[in-house]
Formats: C-alpha cells, structure tokens, sequence
C-alpha cells in the first residue's frame, strides 16, 4: 500500500475528533449507504469531517486495505475505527453509539 | 453457480449459522437489470459470541472476500449470535436507497 496514502489517511482520523470516509460529501452523499451514516451523525449534532473517496481512487482503497474493511463508508472516533454504515446504523438504534461519543467526549448537540 | 448461491454456501460452511438470510437488493440500485451486486445478509451464529461487531462484520468480509473484491458492490450486514437474534424478535432492517454513486465506479 502506498505509504504517503497511509500517512494521509493516519493524520486525519488522528487529528480529527470524528471522521467519514464516504462517497460524496456530507451535503450531496452520493450512495445510500454514506448518506445514512451521514443522517445518524447530524441527528446527533456530531461535528465530522467528511471525506470524499471517489475524488481520491488511492484513498478509496488506501482506505479499505488501513481500515481491513472492504466498503466505505468508515467511521472514526478518535483514532478508533467504529464501523461501517450498518454497525453505525444498529448502534445509533441501540443507543450504544451515543454512549461511544460520551465516553469519547465529543460533544453532540442534537437538534432541538 | 450464482452469486447469491455462493454466498449462501460459503457462509453455511464457515459460519454454521442456525439462520441465515441472503437476500439480492440489487433491483433496488443503479444497475442493470438482474444483476447480483447489492446485498443483505442476516447471520444468525454462535460463532460471534463475545465477539464485538467490527469483529463480526470482518469476520464474514473474510469468507466473502473473492466476492467482495470483484462480483459484490455492496453488503448489507447484520450479524447476531442465537439470543440477540431472539432478543430483538427476529427483525429484518432495511437497507439504505440508492443514491446513483455507483455510476462511478469502475468496478
């Protein structure tokens, strides 16, 4: 794998709280499956970075192969890889994910 | 064989699931017509006992890995050992719509 793409990729979710690798951006998602991910975290009011792979085809798979997980989107919370759309999805549902994001401190701001 | 039908196959082998779903979402994409490039799954094994989800999700990626890397574009994936499945009723879920990304792959 190529090391500036790992490099990249070990810095943002480094130095971003909470960070979406997707496809499309978090305003215009282009596939169903980010643009769930994206819906839990503005629920929430969880400020994310979103990154768009399909600008990126070496970050696309730069990403699968740091991650060992073959589809994007992937979720980050503070360095820890959380999961993909539908772990996310069963969390968010569970509660269990909210409760991630506490422990981790971020702040989350539902909308009222 | 079919995909679908693979699927099936090495999943039962691997995972000895006491249920498993497999169900072809594919009709719901931007895709030709009976294509096999969209999925859901339900895995129903006590092999993810005190496993946590990631674990479980890297766990079927890995039996499906050939698909994955070539004949799957997306999995829909819901893994649960015996009682969870039977602590939340034996619920289906809905996988997320088509957004028409998939217009740019190349794969």
């Amino acid at each position: 794998m190529d090391s500036h793409v790992t490099e990249r990729i070990r810095q943002e979710v480094q130095s971003n709280d909470v960070v979406l690798f997707m496809k499309g951006t978090p305003v215009f998602p282009q596939c169903g499956f980010s643009a769930a991910v994206v819906q839990v975290l503005s629920h929430l009011g969880v400020k994310f970075n979103g990154i768009d792979v399909l600008q990126d085809p070496g970050l696309r798979q730069g990403v699968k192969d740091f991650s060992n997980w073959p589809t994007v989107p992937q979720l980050y919370v503070k360095g820890e890889f959380v999961g993909g759309c539908d772990i996310v999805r069963e969390m968010f549902q569970t509660g269990e994910l909210q409760t991630l994001l506490q422990e981790k401190g971020i702040q989350a701001q539902p909308a009222a | 064989m079919s995909v679908q039908a693979d699927i099936e196959a090495k999943l039962q082998t691997s995972l000895a699931p006491s249920h498993l779903q497999v169900v072809n979402e594919s009709h719901m994409h931007n895709v030709p017509p009976g294509s096999e490039s969209h999925f859901k799954v339900i895995v129903v094994s006590e092999h993810f006992t005190g496993m946590p989800r990631v674990r479980r999700h890297q766990a079927v990626n890995e039996v499906l890995r050939d698909e994955l890397s070539s004949r799957i574009h997306a999995l829909s994936l819901r893994t649960h050992t015996a009682d969870e499945w039977a602590a939340q009723g034996g619920q289906t879920f809905d996988s997320p719509a088509c957004l028409g990304g998939g217009k740019h792959d190349n794969a």
